[in-house]
Formats: C-alpha cells, sequence, structure tokens
C-alpha cells in the first residue's frame, strides 16, 4: 500500500468544530470527569490545530519533521496527564476518541463528500490516530524511567547522611549495599564534612550492611585510607559476628585499621582519642 | 539421594543483577533455616561469584535451588557463563592472585565459605561454579 498523502484525513479536520465536539464527547468518558470539559476542549483544540498544521506539511507520517510540534505537543500532553494521576491507557484513549470523531465524519460525507467514507479513508485515519496514540505512550515510558532513575540517585544521596556524634567525631552509618556508585558518594561526602566540621575521627558503621564481600571490604579499605590521608582516623564500627567470620574465611585483612563490633564502642574510643573522660555520676544515696 | 526443588534461574548482566541474586539466596537461605553465620557465608560465597560472572565471563546466568538428603536441607547455586574461561584454575583459586583489580580473595574465599565446590572451565569455553551449603 502507498503511503497515503493525508489528503483525505486533511480534508476531514476541515470540519474541525464538528470534530472537535465529537472528539470531546467521546474523550470524556473515559476520563469520567477527572478533567473539566473547557479543560479537555482547550487541550482537544490546541492539539487539532497541531495536527492540521503537521498533517499538511508531512501527511500521515508521524515520525516526519512536519510532525516535531505534534510530537511535542503529545509527549508534553502525556507527562502533564501522568503527573495528574492519569493512566497511560486513559491519555492513550483519550487520544483514540478522536477516531471516533474522524469516523463519524468520514460517515456523513460518504454521501458524495470529497472525502469519501470509503474503508480506505476509515483504515488511513485510523492508523494514523493508532500512532499519535503511541506516541503518548513512548513518552509515558520514557518519563516514568527518567523519574525511576532521579529516584536511584536522590536514594543514594539520602542514604549516606554524614553525622556529627560529638565535637571532633562525625559517622557514617551504612545502609544496604554498597557498590561503586555508594562508596564513590560516602567518601564524597564523609571527606568534605570532615574538612567543613574540622572533624579529626570519623566512625563508618557497617551495622545495616548484610554482607560483606570482598568489594565492600575493598571499598571501605579504599574510604578509610582517603580520610586517614587527610588526617583524620578512621574507626569501622558495627562489625556482627557472622560478618566477622566471614571475613576471616575470605581472607581479608583490615591491617591497623581499628574496628569496633558497636557504634557505641566506636564513639567511646574516638572520644578518649580526642582526650574526652565519659565518667558515671555518682548517686549520693547509695 | 538427593533431591532437588523449586529451581529458580536469574540472569546476570548488570550490577543489579548481583544484588537480586544475593537476595533470591538470602531468601532461599532462610528457608531452609540454615544458621545466620553460615546464611552470611552463602551470601557472601554467591556475591564473590556473582559479581565473578559479571566481571571476568560478561554475563550469565544464576541457578538457585533447595536439597534435600539423609534429612538435611541445602542450597545449591550455580553460577554460569559463556566468558573466555580461566585458563589456570589453581592460580586462579590462589589467595591474593587477581587477574582484574580485586583483591584476589573472591574465588578462593567463596571456596572456603561452602560445603561443596566445584568449577568446570576452559579457555573458550566459559566457566561453571556450583556451590551447596547444607544445614547443619
Amino acid at each position: 500500500m502507498a503511503q497515503a498523502d493525508g489528503g483525505r484525513v486533511q480534508a476531514l479536520l476541515r470540519s474541525e468544530d464538528k470534530v472537535l465536539r465529537r472528539w470531546v464527547e467521546a474523550a470524556e468518558t473515559p476520563l469520567r470527569g477527572r478533567l473539566t470539559t473547557g479543560e479537555l476542549e482547550r487541550t482537544c483544540s490546541d492539539l487539532l490545530a497541531v495536527l492540521g498544521e503537521a498533517v499538511a506539511g508531512g501527511g500521515l507520517d508521524v515520525t516526519s519533521a512536519a510532525y516535531a510540534g505534534a510530537r511535542g505537543f503529545l509527549a508534553e500532553l502525556s507527562r502533564d496527564w501522568a503527573r495528574r494521576g492519569f493512566s497511560p491507557s486513559e491519555t492513550a484513549s483519550a487520544v483514540f476518541a478522536l477516531k471516533d470523531a474522524l469516523f463519524a465524519a468520514a460517515d456523513e460525507d460518504g454521501e458524495g463528500g470529497e472525502s469519501g467514507g470509503d474503508l480506505a479513508t476509515v483504515l488511513e485515519s485510523s492508523r494514523w490516530v493508532d500512532a499519535l496514540g503511541l506516541v503518548t505512550f513512548e513518552s509515558f515510558a520514557r518519563a516514568r524511567e527518567q523519574v525511576i532513575s532521579e529516584q536511584a540517585e536522590q536514594l543514594l544521596e539520602l542514604t549516606t547522611p554524614v553525622v556529627k556524634l560529638w565535637e571532633g567525631v562525625v559517622a557514617v552509618p551504612l545502609i544496604g549495599t554498597l557498590d561503586s556508585a555508594r562508596t564513590q558518594i560516602v567518601m564524597e561526602k564523609l571527606l568534605q564534612t570532615l574538612v567543613d566540621t574540622g572533624s579529626e575521627h570519623a566512625i563508618i558503621d557497617i551495622t545495616g550492611v548484610p554482607a560483606v564481600d570482598t568489594e565492600v571490604a575493598q571499598h571501605l579499605l579504599k574510604t578509610v585510607v582517603a580520610a586517614r590521608l587527610m588526617g583524620a582516623e578512621c574507626t569501622i564500627s558495627g562489625i556482627r559476628p557472622q560478618i566477622a567470620q566471614t571475613i576471616v574465611m575470605l581472607g581479608i585483612e583490615f591491617g591497623d585499621i581499628t574496628t569496633k563490633s558497636t557504634l557505641a564502642d566506636a564513639l567511646l574510643h574516638a572520644m578518649r582519642g580526642t582526650g574526652v573522660e565519659v565518667v558515671r555520676r555518682r548517686t549520693g544515696s547509695r | 539421594m538427593t533431591t532437588s526443588t523449586g529451581v529458580e534461574e536469574l540472569p546476570i548482566r548488570t550490577g543489579d543483577d548481583v544484588v537480586r541474586v544475593r537476595q533470591l539466596v538470602r531468601a532461599r537461605a532462610q528457608e531452609v533455616r540454615l544458621s545466620l553465620v553460615d546464611q552470611t557465608k552463602l551470601v557472601t560465597a554467591a556475591s564473590e561469584l556473582a559479581r565473578n560472572t559479571l566481571v571476568h565471563g560478561g554475563s550469565g546466568t544464576a541457578t538457585v535451588e533447595t536439597l534435600t538428603r539423609d534429612g538435611r536441607s541445602g542450597i545449591r547455586a550455580v553460577f554460569a557463563d559463556e566468558g573466555p574461561g580461566i585458563p589456570d584454575v589453581d592460580q586462579a583459586l590462589t589467595p591474593g592472585w587477581t587477574s582484574g583489580s580485586g583483591l584476589g580473595l573472591g574465588l578462593s574465599g567463596a571456596r572456603k565459605l561452602v560445603d561443596e565446590f566445584a568449577i568446570d572451565t576452559a579457555v573458550g569455553r566459559g566457566t561453571t561454579v556450583t556451590v551447596v551449603k547444607w544445614t547443619r
């Protein structure tokens, strides 16, 4: 079948008011009043105008350059509606509703009209509207992937806080998996905090790390060495019994790095290092 | 007599897949009530081997199944890739020897962390490592 030049569809779109009215009617039902009629009408009317231009310039080939504006409009629409909680099917259905309007228009024109209400017209316009609907689907998927990767990055930032425990003592409680990307962030944040707070003690707490394999260990060692290069003493705390046994069996050497089983021990060690001694107050009555 | 149930296969193509393999192995280990220490050992071994599959094999699969033998349960994990293979297995199993940038303790460490360890490899054919951890 030869590529349609869009002449028939263009003829159908010419009776703009009628098409618009029918489209809005058909699109309203699946949206179940979550969009006001006025708003829907404005959107449809804007889209019709953009589509009219696109058809005039690029026929029915939605991938052609003439459709750049229309594709942008649909992508924006898809993103906007997705943010308002519309599912991709609902957005696409609204676009597909244009078919109803076009078919009805083709039917009316059937008796001697210039477009001719024949099967070819119906097929042609149907394919065209399908392609438009798919554009909204694709941009929905793209927008969502973008949101997911943004959130993953945010999570990366969120899950690695550097907290000040005492004057001159900062700690990083690590939770979850420690991969290269996270290690990089932890290291950067820790080193920056050491500078900002003028701290001389850093504690890396791995209570929340489920398993320490050679990669995690290597990342930990690198972080400790980097902190040391900046003149800070670094302690690793939160080494649970099962982790300790696993590390021994793997043959990982922590060398002269101070390690403690709990964060409390590490804090006490660091405070002693800064010359602070913790003493229990004697209660007079006993 | 060893019987096996619940075979599950996961692809290893990205770093995230390594995490997924680790989670699956941990879930299975908890199911058969491996002790906390043994769970951690098996999960760590799986983590090392899955990463080896990714780093040295390019990509591959991890197959995890639950075993029963003489009233004891166990977990078998098989890591298979179609990468370049290991030219010298003895050397690869030497602690501290590395062909990459790691610590060189992964493969040798994984062997020590599990009860059964088998490696099948040939240059150009890929590598398959099978490990089993039994309940006590």
